[in-house]
């Protein structure tokens, strides 16, 4: 069966409410545009959303937020939009903060199959509260559990039709992680190709992660998010 | 006593510190003050990772902005002669692996061991800390640039930290715009004062103990 479509909801007809969804990108780069607004207008709710940040005020994930579908956000920087704070202040929203290299890294061992791993980041601060702390050759370490999710939609720039990924500049960021550590990976790129017009040296992503594949339908301009 | 616009203020910080990078090295620059060592930087062989996935940072023209390559503060910047892109778990195994050199960040306060807080202040809520704790933990040495005093002319280099720390781990310079300062063996010493500054004006305006 192929793993191409160009229906954004048949492409994410496996997010059920209450599902863990990692959404790709740091900010709106590297953002599967298309998925998140595909995600505005589907009948969920009660998500939890592990991406860098939650968006920005009314735009990518933002709107998400503001539809009362996020149940509980987990990333490294909220701060890129207030909309966050406010709806955290009304308790409308559950908030997990990690240092930026700790979500990355914990996205690498969900996808690796490890339960997780120590790390010095954070040790002895705020955000080492109710973590177990381990010292391991006199330096102390804290214990970070590894993240798993149902479903990942991230962006790459080229896939071919088997689901092997490139991807552009530093809108890679968090997409090639995310794709190795949920149960159904969706990818919106660029371009899609046929298998052999990929070169093998340079895939970053292969093929056995990925389940769909659609063409991006919003992409990041100079002058913001446009439709193509 | 020291008057000067903030603009000043800052391209003077950055100024200074770039005099303390000698290359071969690799710099992670933050946000704020430390994004405007770049313009003082002229060795070719400092070369500069920005967390969210380039080695080999440069500036870049009006005309060639991708709008996806950009540095951590999400501006636009160009790509140089040997760079290369890598996902953000690697770019943080690069920086808590220790392979950075020099971590150049903004601080909110800093203590008079060298611990500092700059990612949160109490009373607000908690929104974002991004790099800032990987950074500290990581780097191989660690400038924090800041004005000396906060709005309201209180220091912002004190006894102990009021916000929360970003790391127990002491950095390495304290760059000001009245003085520089090493932290060695966890006691701050003052290496320098800046053109027209008195030390009677740095100690009037420093909670912290030093050596001097």
């Amino acid at each position: 069966m192929s793993k191409v479509t160009s229906d954004i909801q048949d492409a994410l007809s496996c997010v059920e409410s209450g599902h863990t969804v990692l959404v790709g990108g740091f900010g709106l780069i590297g953002a599967p545009l298309s998925l998140i607004e595909g995600l505005t207008e589907k009948d969920v709710k009660d998500l939890t959303i592990v991406s860098n940040n939650l968006g920005e005020s009314g735009k990518g994930l933002g709107i998400l937020l503001n539809q009362n579908k996020i149940k509980k956000g987990i990333g490294s920087y909220f701060t890129s939009n207030r909309d966050v704070g406010d709806k955290y202040q009304k308790g409308e929203i559950e908030l997990e903060l990690l240092p930026q290299g700790t979500l990355a890294e914990a996205l690498r061992a969900g996808g690796a199959g490890l339960g997780g791993f120590y790390t010095t980041t954070g040790a002895g601060t705020d955000l080492a509260i109710g973590k177990e702390e381990r010292e391991i050759d006199g330096i102390t370490y804290i214990f970070e559990k590894a993240i798993r999710a149902d479903v990942a939609l991230i962006r790459a720039h080229k896939a071919d039709t088997l689901g092997n990924l490139i991807y552009y500049k530093t809108a890679r960021n968090f997409n090639p992680l995310m794709a190795t550590a949920a149960k159904r990976v969706i990818v919106e790129v660029d371009e899609i190709v046929e298998p052999g017009a990929l070169n093998p040296e340079e895939i970053v992503t292969p093929f056995l992660y990925v389940d769909t594949i659609i063409q991006a339908q919003q992409v990041l301009t100079k002058e913001g998010v446009v439709n193509r | 006593m020291t008057t000067m616009s903030k603009t000043d203020m800052q391209h003077l910080i950055a100024k200074r510190v770039a005099a303390e990078l000698e290359g071969p090295c690799v710099v992670n620059l933050g946000i704020g003050i430390p994004t405007l060592v770049a313009e003082y930087m002229n060795a070719a062989d400092i070369y500069m990772h920005t967390e969210n996935g380039l080695l080999g940072v440069t500036d870049v023209e009006e005309v060639d902005i991708d709008p996806n390559l950009v540095n951590a503060g999400k501006l636009p910047v160009g790509e140089a002669i040997g760079a290369s892109y890598f996902n953000s778990s690697d770019s943080f195994a690069m920086i808590r692996g220790g392979h950075v050199d020099v971590a150049i960040l903004g601080a909110l306060q800093v203590d008079q061991t060298g611990v500092i807080a700059n990612w949160a202040v109490p009373g607000k809520n908690i929104m974002g800390v991004g790099g800032a704790m990987d950074l500290l933990v990581g780097a191989k040495k660690v400038f924090v640039t800041m004005s000396h005093t906060s709005k309201d002319g209180s220091s912002k280099l004190l006894k102990k930290c009021i916000y929360p720390i970003t790391s127990t781990r002491s950095v390495d310079m304290i760059f000001t715009e009245l003085a520089v300062f090493e932290v060695v063996d966890k006691q701050l010493r003052l290496v320098e004062l800046m053109p027209g500054v008195t030390i009677e004006e740095v100690k009037a305006k420093t909670e912290a103990d030093f050596l001097s």
